[in-house]
């Protein structure tokens, strides 16, 4: 057992963060603000050239074979730099959706909530503008949708001006892709990689207030130096820490189940990192004070993003919801024990 | 990221399983939480039957007389011992996690041969004498004072938190021997025999009821020079060359231990109407999440620690969020007891299901709320976060701090 990033891992890390830097600088990304099409093809394809998007796929389908693990740590970084765009939903397609292996083609995904109830609120799309092929994903499986055929109206303030998105009244019937055990390995998988992009950011943010409350003086002191501040940036540090060990450990979980539940795992890994990347969002406009209020400061970027990750994949309610009846089940003495 | 156990750590598990199994039905019965020289005989017994199969120290190096087991063992070992309820290190601990591990990195070889393997073996128990009245987070302005007579040391002043004192042979001792001011640089580690005269012992009772640990009172106790561990005026870094020993493992039944009282969370709440509730269920799955993070940041720290042989800082991380979550579940308990949790005794459950489990959850909701105060208080904790790790500007120093620095 070593549960330490192998040194492979650790340099495929830092690849992908120098990749983000230098194709993805934050001033670069937030050029595209409030725009309908948030998604640079050309980096896209860079994303694509790197691995991001066909690095599970074996081999033998033309990808690079490697595990969720390495998945996870790739994705923390995409997370980190905020890459706009399906960057999960690409990387599933990956082999079921010609040309999304490889960046030529983005792929958009959609769920449809299991057992929800009908309701008053539609079904918003992101990203739509920016999609070759949206995907809808439900308990029955997955179906490919001509994105220009959506009936669907833009929503002008988006609430992450970095995520485009559309209220749509009705999807249009598609194509089926894949099948209802498709659809629960995305769910997971989907879940792992989310809940990835979330410890990027919750990370991301830690360092940014951790700067901020070195460099801002009042009272005569750095203002990390107040108990009050220190505080509150070890509380971020601890929390993206711990859960940063629970997406490692759901994805490993996931590449060898004999070590665990992987959905169990996958559900709890969500679960924390929503909660780390929120909090801390939250905690980084905190410490920058005023400033942290305004439109400059990157701070409500991640907050709000880790908002709109947090509806994907599965919400708090319905984790929390899952890894209770898979303790429950587990109490059952003759049960599998998972979920 | 591989947490695949390797066939020798399966062998060296599935060998400890073994034993245990074979070991454990022989027990005594357990001695009642306030039958101290009981609960005495009984640990040190525990202790030997552990030497005699070869787990004595298996966390402590070979040349301390220990097993020498690699980071990943230990894990095994404490999570073993645990799932099979065995008994763990008990009234001995700081024996066997401290004051061991101390003497065996800065003992002379005389000091290692009269102390070690009695502790190895069960014959002689340890207590701690760091913490004083006036010296609790601030460890560094202690004032016991040791004033040099002969060949022995003076000892006057008074210690706290000292946990298992009346049934401990020996306690490690923190004591003055530099100026008043000296802080770091004045204070010395020494071996101190509980049957001196002047040692006076006051237990005092948490509020779990329970007497775990006492005030000492030292009334110019004569302690041999030979007895000191380092140099004079390097006690300081002595007990920090003791904290290198961790290796991410310190929590590893505590954390099991909730785990499972988790599940007994659960099936009580299965048993009363409270699990058709929503928000119960929630909680309960949100406790199980930071339950397996935190599982898994110990396989982290625990894997750390072997690459690079030293404890990291997610010792500090697990500590902070431990105790939190453990607070919470010990909440969650307590409030789905309802008002069968007004006292700490079983009592027999109406639905012919057998006794509810009041006395376990009261007393660990109690034992809870000191998790977030021994050994470093949240809040020191959170200092050394913020400074250690993310590099923030340190407390301010007091004036006598000052003086003392120059």
């Amino acid at each position: 057992m070593d549960f330490e990033l192998t040194e492979f891992q650790t340099d495929l890390a830092e690849g992908v963060r120098r990749l983000c830097e230098g194709a993805f600088p934050l001033e670069r990304i937030r050029a595209a603000e409030l725009a309908d099409t948030v998604v640079d093809r050309e980096g896209w394809r860079r994303l694509g050239d790197t691995g991001v998007f066909n690095l599970c796929l074996s081999e033998e389908a033309g990808g690079v074979g490697l595990g969720l693990a390495e998945a996870a740590l790739v994705f923390e970084e995409l997370g980190r730099a905020l890459v706009p765009g399906p960057l999960v939903a690409s990387h599933l397609a990956a082999g079921l959706i010609d040309g999304a292996d490889d960046g030529s083609v983005v792929v958009g995904l959609v769920e449809e909530q299991p057992h929800a109830p009908p309701g008053a609120v539609p079904t918003v799309v992101e990203y739509l503008d920016d999609l070759d092929v949206l995907l809808v994903l439900s308990d029955h499986g997955i179906t490919a949708v001509e994105p220009r055929s959506v009936v669907a109206t833009p929503l002008r303030r988006p609430m992450d001006p970095l995520t485009p998105v559309w209220a749509v009244p009705t999807l249009p019937g598609g194509t089926a892709v894949g099948g209802p055990e498709i659809a629960a390995w995305w769910r997971r998988d989907g879940a792992v990689l989310t809940a990835a992009l979330q410890i990027g950011a919750a990370a991301w943010t830690t360092e940014l207030a951790v700067e901020y409350a070195k460099q801002r003086h009042q009272f005569g002191r750095p203002i990390g130096g107040f108990q009050a501040i220190k505080h509150l940036c070890a509380d971020m540090a601890v929390r993206a820490e711990v859960a940063r060990c629970a997406v490692h450990a759901a994805a490993v979980t996931v590449d060898q189940p004999d070590v665990g539940d992987p959905l169990a795992a996958a559900a709890g890994a969500k679960l924390l990192a929503d909660e780390a990347a929120i909090a801390n969002g939250r905690s980084c406009i905190q410490v920058h004070g005023g400033t942290g209020f305004t439109w400059e400061v990157p701070a409500h970027l991640a907050y709000k993003r880790a908002r709109v990750l947090a509806t994907r994949f599965g919400t708090d309610d319905q984790l929390a919801e899952s890894l209770a009846e898979s303790l429950a089940e587990s109490l059952v003495p003759s049960g599998p024990g998972v979920l | 990221m591989d947490l695949r156990y390797t066939d020798a750590e399966q062998a060296f598990r599935s060998e400890l399983r073994r034993w245990l199994s074979e070991a454990l039905p022989g027990l005594p019965p357990r001695p009642s939480p306030s039958d101290w020289p009981g609960r005495r005989a009984f640990d040190t017994h525990w202790q030997r039957m552990l030497f005699d199969a070869g787990y004595a120290g298996v966390d402590w190096p070979v040349e301390g007389g220990g097993r020498g087991s690699s980071p990943v063992e230990e894990l095994i070992f404490k999570e073993e011992l645990e799932r099979a309820h065995a008994p763990y290190v008990g009234v001995n601990f700081v024996g066997l996690l401290h004051a061991g591990p101390t003497i065996i990195a800065e003992g002379t070889p005389e000091q290692r041969q009269r102390y070690l393997p009695t502790i190895l073996k069960g014959e002689e128990v340890w207590c701690q004498g760091f913490s004083e009245p006036d010296a609790g987070s601030d460890l560094a302005s202690l004032r016991t004072r040791a004033v040099r007579a002969g060949d022995d040391y003076v000892v006057t002043g008074s210690k706290i938190w000292t946990s298992h004192a009346e049934v401990a042979d020996y306690c490690e001792l923190l004591v003055r021997t530099g100026a008043d001011d000296s802080r770091h640089r004045g204070i010395s580690w020494m071996i101190l025999p509980m049957d001196s005269p002047g040692v006076e012992i006051r237990p005092l009772t948490t509020i779990a009821g329970s007497t775990e640990f006492a005030e000492l009172f030292l009334d110019e106790v004569r302690v041999p020079v030979a007895n000191r561990v380092g140099d004079e005026n390097d006690g300081w870094r002595v007990t920090m060359v003791t904290l290198s020993f961790e290796r991410g493992t310190a929590f590893v039944g505590d954390l099991l231990e909730a785990i499972e009282l988790l599940s007994e969370t659960v099936a009580l709440a299965r048993r009363t109407a409270a699990w058709s509730d929503p928000a119960v269920r929630r909680q309960a799955g949100h406790l199980r999440a930071e339950l397996d993070a935190l599982w898994a940041l110990t396989k982290r720290n625990v894997s750390q620690a072997a690459r690079t042989g030293v404890p990291g800082i997610g010792g500090t991380f697990f500590k902070l969020a431990y105790s939190e979550t453990r607070h919470k579940l010990g909440e969650f308990s307590l409030s789905l007891l309802g008002r069968a949790g007004l006292a700490a005794d079983d009592l027999e459950g109406t639905d012919g299901l057998g006794p509810l489990p009041a006395e376990t959850m009261v007393e660990d909701w109690l034992r809870g709320i000191s998790l977030t105060i021994a050994a470093g208080t949240s809040q020191i904790q959170r200092n050394i976060v913020g400074e250690r790790i993310l590099g923030l500007p340190k407390e301010p120093v007091s004036a006598v701090a000052k003086t003392a620095a120059r």
